[in-house]
Parts: C-alpha cells; sequence; structure tokens
C-alpha cells in the first residue's frame, strides 16, 4: 500500500528526500513517528518512582501504563509531557531530545490530565473553542459544536460548564480529542467519571486515532478494549 | 508575528471575559484601593497643605497594595483547573502566552485605578497639573507593577500562604516605580520639570515588557515541576 516508509532518524533530516527508505511493497507515503524513552528515571521528593525505564513507540501503536497508586504513572505522563524533568535518561521524538525540540514536540502532543482544564464561568462551546486556540488551532464555532454533540453534549454547549454534572465536564474536556491535530495523546486516567456510552465513544476515538497512524499512551483503572491493534502495556512497580 | 499577536489577544480576552464573569474580584480591588486612600485624609485630619503634599505618596502605596491584592489569582485559577498545564503544552512560545495574562490582569486591577485617580485627587485638594501628571505616572507604572508582580505569582504558585511570601518578594522590587512615579508629582508640584521622572518610568516600562514574560514563563515551568 505505501512506497515510501520514513522511519526514525533525525526529526528534520527525516523531512528531506535523502532520508526516504525506498519499500517496494508500500504504495503510499507516509511518515512514522516515534517516541522513544531511554533509561528513565523519576522521583519525587527523596522518593524514587522509577528507574532504567526503556520503551518506543511508534505511529499507530497503544501503550497502557499499569500499576498500583502511587506507583509514578501519573509523574511518568507528566515527564512525557515535560511538565518535570527526569533524574536521569532521555525522552526523544524522532531521534531528537524533547527537550531540545520544546515547542515544535509540544505541538506534537496532546495531554488530558486529572485535571479537566476547563473554565466553570465559561461555555462548554467556549471552553473548547479556547483550549483549540492554545494549542495553536482555530476552530470555527460549528466544528466545536459538532464535536461537543458528538460528546453527547448537545444542547447544552452554550450553558456555563458550572452547572454541568462532573461526568459532562469530563465531556467538555475529552471533546478535546477530535478537534487536535496532535499525534501522541497522552491521557490520564479518560474515563474516570464516565458513563458505559462515553467509554464505547472513547473506545471509538482511539481508535480512529490509531487507524490515523496516531500513538496512545493512557493509563487506567477501568477495561479499555481497543480493536485492531495490539495494546502494550506497561508495568510500574 | 502577526499568529504571536492574535494569540496574545486571544489569552488577553479570554482573561477579561472571566473577570467579568467574576466582576466580585474586579470591584474588591477597586473598592480596596478607594478605601485606603479615603482613610487618609480621615486619619491625618483636613489640613490641606499636608494632604496636597501627602496625597502622590498615598494614591502610589495605595496602588501597590491592591496590585498586591490581586496578584495571587493571576495564575492559581488556571493552576488549580489545569489550564496552566495546557499553556505549557502550547505549540507557541509560553512567553507570549504570559504576557496576555498581564495585560489582561493590568486592565483588570491597573486601569480602573488610574480612571478613579481624578476622583480621590480631590479628597486631597491636589492640583489640577498634579492629577494630570499623577495619571500619567500610573498610567505608565501600574502595568511594570503587573509584570513584576506576575513574576511572583509564578514562583509562589501552589504554596500555601503565598500571598504574603508574594508580597514580601515583589514590594522590594517595585520601589523604582515607586521612587518615579511620586517624583514625577512631587516635581510639578515644586514647579520643576517631570518628563525626566516620566521617561524613567517609560523605560522600566519597556525593560519590564521585554524581560519579565519570560523570567515568568521560567518561573511557571519551575513551579509546575
Amino acid at each position: 500500500m505505501r512506497p515510501f516508509e520514513i522511519v526514525g532518524g533525525d526529526y528534520k533530516a527525516a523531512q528531506s528526500v535523502e532520508s526516504i527508505v525506498y519499500n517496494p511493497k508500500l504504495v503510499n507515503f507516509r511518515f512514522v513517528f516515534m517516541l522513544e524513552v531511554s533509561n528513565l528515571a523519576c522521583s519525587r521528593g527523596d522518593h524514587r518512582l522509577f528507574a532504567g525505564l526503556s520503551f518506543a513507540l511508534h505511529s499507530g501503536q497503544v501503550m497502557q501504563i499499569q500499576g498500583a497508586n502511587g506507583s509514578g504513572k501519573t509523574s511518568l505522563l507528566r515527564t512525557l509531557c515535560g511538565f518535570i524533568q527526569p533524574d536521569e535518561g532521555k525522552i526523544a521524538w524522532q531521534g531528537v531530545d524533547v527537550r531540545d525540540l520544546a515547542e515544535d514536540y509540544f505541538a506534537r502532543v496532546l495531554y488530558l490530565g486529572h485535571l479537566n482544564a476547563i473554565k466553570d464561568e465559561l461555555s462548554a462551546l467556549e471552553n473548547l473553542r479556547i483550549s483549540a486556540g492554545l494549542s495553536g488551532i482555530k476552530l470555527n464555532e460549528s466544528d466545536a459544536i459538532a464535536a461537543l454533540r458528538r460528546m453527547g453534549l448537545k444542547g447544552r454547549e452554550r450553558l456555563p460548564v458550572k452547572v454541568l454534572s462532573q461526568g459532562q465536564r469530563r465531556r467538555v474536556a475529552l471533546a478535546r480529542l477530535l478537534v487536535s491535530d496532535a499525534v501522541l495523546w497522552i491521557l490520564d486516567e479518560p474515563l474516570a467519571a464516565l458513563d458505559v456510552n462515553a467509554v464505547a465513544l472513547i473506545e471509538e476515538l482511539l481508535d480512529e486515532h490509531l487507524a490515523k497512524q496516531g500513538m496512545v499512551i493512557f493509563t487506567t483503572h477501568q477495561p479499555l478494549k481497543v480493536a485492531g491493534v495490539e495494546m502494550r502495556s506497561l508495568s510500574l512497580s | 508575528m502577526n499568529k504571536i499577536l492574535l494569540l496574545l489577544i486571544m489569552v488577553a480576552r479570554r482573561d477579561l471575559v472571566l473577570a467579568m464573569r467574576r466582576r466580585a474580584d474586579v470591584l474588591t480591588t477597586l473598592i480596596f484601593f478607594v478605601m485606603v486612600v479615603s482613610l487618609f485624609p480621615l486619619g491625618v485630619g483636613p489640613e490641606t497643605d499636608m494632604l496636597r503634599k501627602m496625597a502622590p505618596g498615598v494614591l502610589w502605596v495605595s496602588a501597590l497594595l491592591a496590585s498586591m491584592l490581586s496578584l495571587g489569582r493571576l495564575f492559581s485559577a488556571d493552576y488549580l483547573d489545569g489550564t496552566l498545564e495546557q499553556m505549557l503544552l502550547a505549540p507557541q512560545s509560553l512567553s507570549v502566552l504570559v504576557l496576555g495574562k498581564m495585560a489582561a490582569h493590568w486592565m483588570v486591577s491597573g486601569l480602573p485605578l488610574v480612571l478613579m485617580t481624578p476622583v480621590l485627587g480631590l479628597q486631597f485638594d491636589m492640583p489640577l497639573k498634579a492629577v494630570g501628571v499623577l495619571m500619567l505616572s500610573l498610567l505608565l507604572g501600574t502595568p511594570v507593577l503587573s509584570m513584576i508582580g506576575a513574576i511572583g505569582a509564578a514562583l509562589t504558585l501552589g504554596l500555601r500562604g503565598g500571598g504574603v511570601l508574594l508580597s514580601l518578594l515583589v514590594l522590594p522590587l517595585c520601589i523604582p516605580v515607586l521612587i518615579f512615579g511620586t517624583g514625577a508629582v512631587g516635581a510639578v508640584t515644586d514647579g520643576l520639570g517631570y518628563s525626566s521622572h516620566l521617561s524613567l518610568l517609560g523605560a522600566l516600562l519597556v525593560l519590564a515588557a521585554v524581560f519579565t514574560p519570560w523570567v515568568a514563563a521560567q518561573a511557571l515551568r519551575i513551579s509546575m515541576e
């Protein structure tokens, strides 16, 4: 199906012709993104959470981080986002340290943490448009409404978020997944406070994202099925 | 360049919309300023000569305290609801976002004080020209207070009792602004030229506008760890 495959290598050079590997079996053109974590160590205060952690994630792959409460799942995700500097080790995107890429890397990442990052005083629509604006996406009103409707918030688009329930607020936050053009989704407990229908919807979104050669790293304590791809898992202990 | 400007306006507009929906926060700063300034004539007594001499200092110190009052809220709401994490992950420079927030903070907490000044000047029997210069000096100086304050607010983010620490950090740094601000009004009442004071305030404003967003952005990254 695809004539060219660009695998790993230098982030800048990967966009030049020289680095394209010709592969006669393939027919289309695609970028393969790669996140590489090598020998990562992280501690909070004096407590070492994990050390010597290494893995690589490619386009179209999904990874679940598992571990007991306090084993460092959130810290690992926050380290991957660059909020926490690792004690040791390196996180590389397309072979380049993410600290050197900075904003070029952030543009590829969508992070959804425990906190919804939505304002009580603003409506769901305003919240979604502003958070899209912060990620550098210009989102018009009809697209934003369509995204919120798909999240099951029909008729509540213009209500202030403070009158919505906890699950509905989470849906407003999750609507960002629909409007984002990020490659790497980092989701911390995306299913918290969601009902069965919403969980099914999230599974659908993950499938779509992975089919578009996206990457997902997430944590959850609830079962989450992703069709079509093998779910990799990483255990922190 | 244009994109950066648009982002700056977007962030500032967002903060202004939020401030308008939480009007109580805006009003408390302004009422605090009016009350502190009004206490002085009541406490000191109605000697117009003394009041006239005190006026610039009283108004400037009150403006300084009023701006401290609202600084704690500059980043804390965004920190608590997770928006700050998203700002750190924004594909644009964090400094631009911080500058946008500073601008909105000034429009909400600094600009109303400037506009209130003529009314308060009356209480101190200030001459019209002195009121004009005082307004100019506040117009140039209060943005600097917001910008320097933002560094303190970023550093004390998430700390318990951060408010007091914030004042201790920021107030000493605001001394130059206070000196040139009151100096300009003092000069005009003494019949001297005031342009040098205002030029220095303008220079401080330019300097702060260039450096403080970057410093505050770094401070935010440290505080978020």
